[in-house]
């Protein structure tokens, strides 16, 4: 009996430091962005008084609200197109026979390893003559292609656990291959897309080196690329005010995605490198 | 039965845009950064482009930042990934075995895996910043953790454990729930107590999927570049490699020194790569079948 007490005591414990582990960072920068201009340096965890005045001053400033909608935008058609196109090859690699198989997951496994800084250099190099360079097409196409691997993984991983016999029934019905794509298998598909759109997003909205490397203005500098060049009174101030509040401000959808599609998310990550 | 070509054809005109695209925006700039990394060529100095050789591989190998550079980047790599499969794994039991809070741990650790590195990066660095944070006022300490070398790479690697570990977490947790439970039972009738039963039964049937998380996270921690530079640019002998290579190509304008940089850069991934199928070939095999 005081043994199972104990044993309680000890999850709860467990369980409490890993919540605090988790959301110390983010308490602390909510705490930063809340604490009024002459309290910054109070060292305090938590804010003695509380204003919204950097809240007010990123969003009056055109540069924070310019890399919000540029973040929403790139992150967006990022996703819209590596999914779709992760559909397409996911689909051929699960539920077709053909040689090379194995040729695009491998090849989509060596991009996965890939380090985005080999390719810095001849990606601007590239963008300033074809003119994407500070577009948001040249930051779309890198993450679109960055994350098909982990599209083209998670999705095969999920179109794996779709029932065979629909489709097949469909096809014997007489509906072409893509007939029987279309109609029987993406309702099907549809939480596996779902999850690998969460995954895409996420890494597009995260995304940085490509983000200050490519870009150089307000017309497709996204949130973090903004966040670090972010300029104070003078050049070796930072304003820590204004970083905090645009930093909770970014980390809000994320949170918001995490509590809505945790379970969601847990599967698509664990489905891409091991089965759960 | 064979694939009918009409199967064939379907199947390679859906995959053509993917492939396509892979080889366009990652395969045709890696030949060339390999080409570019062949010549003198500084877009401040266009007209002096040149074919020089190997000599910018030379000049890379002969500097010294380059050399600090890799040092930090292995340091960086091993230490934080060490320590993340620690508190991975740490994570992971805990997720596993706990009855009530379950929910709550797993959606709360996935705070850090989504949060933007570049927002944990300053976070972590406002928090142990001497005037603004809390740290050292909690530890009584009066340190300037990010103008010093070896307190600045604690700071760092502190920030990646941080972001990291949840995912590792997750990655072994799938593991976890593939070591059958009869054997477990089995072994505490036997009388094996907790600790022999994690060392002498799970870890060992967990392998294939430990390896396959520490590949993951050792060449994702080897090009490590936002967290360096949002906490100190480099600044102070902390510079990694994937932070001299931008420097060179984008801060310096330097495309033919800053592509040596990048084939290297490349080399090393590919080494790891290697290294760990060599090592661990069948296992890791095990591992990548068990996610089909």
């Amino acid at each position: 009996m005081g043994r199972a007490a104990n044993r309680g005591l000890w999850w709860t414990f467990a369980t409490a430091a890993v919540v605090t582990y988790a959301l110390i960072p983010v308490a602390w920068i909510l705490s930063l962005s809340l604490k009024p201009a002459a309290e910054l340096n109070d060292k305090r965890f938590l804010p003695s008084s509380v204003s919204l005045e950097h809240y007010r001053a990123i969003f009056t400033d055109p540069q924070f609200p310019a890399a919000l909608w540029n973040s929403f935008g790139i992150a967006g058609v990022a996703t819209l197109l590596s999914v779709t196109l992760g559909v397409f090859a996911a689909y051929a690699i699960v539920r077709l026979r053909f040689p090379g198989r194995r040729l695009v997951l491998g090849g989509a496994l060596t991009v996965a390893m890939f380090p985005p800084v080999a390719v810095i250099g001849p990606l601007f190099e590239l963008w300033r003559k074809l003119g994407l360079f500070d577009t948001w097409a040249g930051l779309v196409l890198p993450y679109m292609t960055f994350t098909l691997p982990l599209a083209i993984w998670t999705l095969a991983a999920f179109f794996r656990d779709i029932p065979w016999d629909l489709d097949k029934a469909a096809r014997v019905d007489g509906a072409r291959p893509l007939q029987a794509f279309v109609h029987v298998l993406a309702p099907l598909a549809a939480p596996g897309v779902f999850t690998a759109a969460i995954l895409v997003f996420l890494f597009a909205w995260n995304d940085f080196l490509f983000a200050i490397s490519l870009t150089s203005t307000n017309a497709a500098r996204t949130v973090p690329a903004a966040i670090a060049f972010f300029t104070g009174s003078s050049r070796f101030e930072l304003p820590t005010g204004s970083i905090a509040a645009a930093s909770v401000v970014v980390t809000l959808p994320v949170v918001l995605l995490v509590l809505l599609f945790q379970r969601r998310i847990v599967a698509g990550l664990t489905a891409g490198a091991v089965k759960g | 039965m064979t694939p009918t070509a009409a199967e064939k054809r379907f199947a390679w005109l859906l995959c053509a845009p993917a492939v396509t695209a892979m080889l366009v925006v990652t395969g045709w700039p890696v030949a060339y950064a390999i080409w570019l990394s062949l010549f003198r060529y500084d877009l401040r100095f266009p007209g002096q482009r040149a074919f020089v050789g190997l000599d910018n591989y030379l000049s890379v190998f002969t500097s010294e930042v380059w050399w600090q550079a890799f040092g930090n980047t292995l340091l960086l790599t091993v230490v934080s990934v060490g320590i993340e499969l620690v508190v991975g794994l740490a994570l992971a039991l805990l997720m596993h075995r706990t009855v009530f809070g379950r929910r709550t741990v797993r959606t709360v650790i996935l705070i850090p895996y989504g949060i933007i590195t570049v927002v944990a990066a300053l976070a972590w660095k406002f928090a142990f910043d001497p005037t603004t944070g809390f740290v050292n006022a909690l530890l009584g300490l009066d340190q300037a953790w990010l103008t010093d070398r070896p307190s600045a790479l604690f700071v760092i690697i502190f920030t990646e454990v941080w972001k990291t570990a949840p995912f590792m977490a997750l990655l072994l947790l799938a593991g976890l729930t593939l070591v059958p439970e009869d054997v477990l039972q089995a072994a505490r009738v036997d009388g094996a107590s907790a600790w022999q039963r994690l060392w002498r039964i799970t870890l060992p049937l967990m392998k294939p999927t430990i390896l396959v998380a520490l590949l993951f996270r050792t060449l994702d921690a080897f090009r490590i570049f936002d967290t360096v530079f949002v906490q100190t640019r480099g600044a102070h002998g902390t510079e990694s490699v994937s932070l001299v290579g931008y420097h060179t190509l984008v801060t310096r304008l330097n495309l033919g020194l800053g592509s040596a940089v990048s084939v290297l850069i490349f080399a090393c991934v590919v080494v790891i790569a290697v290294l760990f199928v060599k090592a661990f070939g069948t296992a890791l095999q095990t591992g990548v079948d068990d996610a089909r």
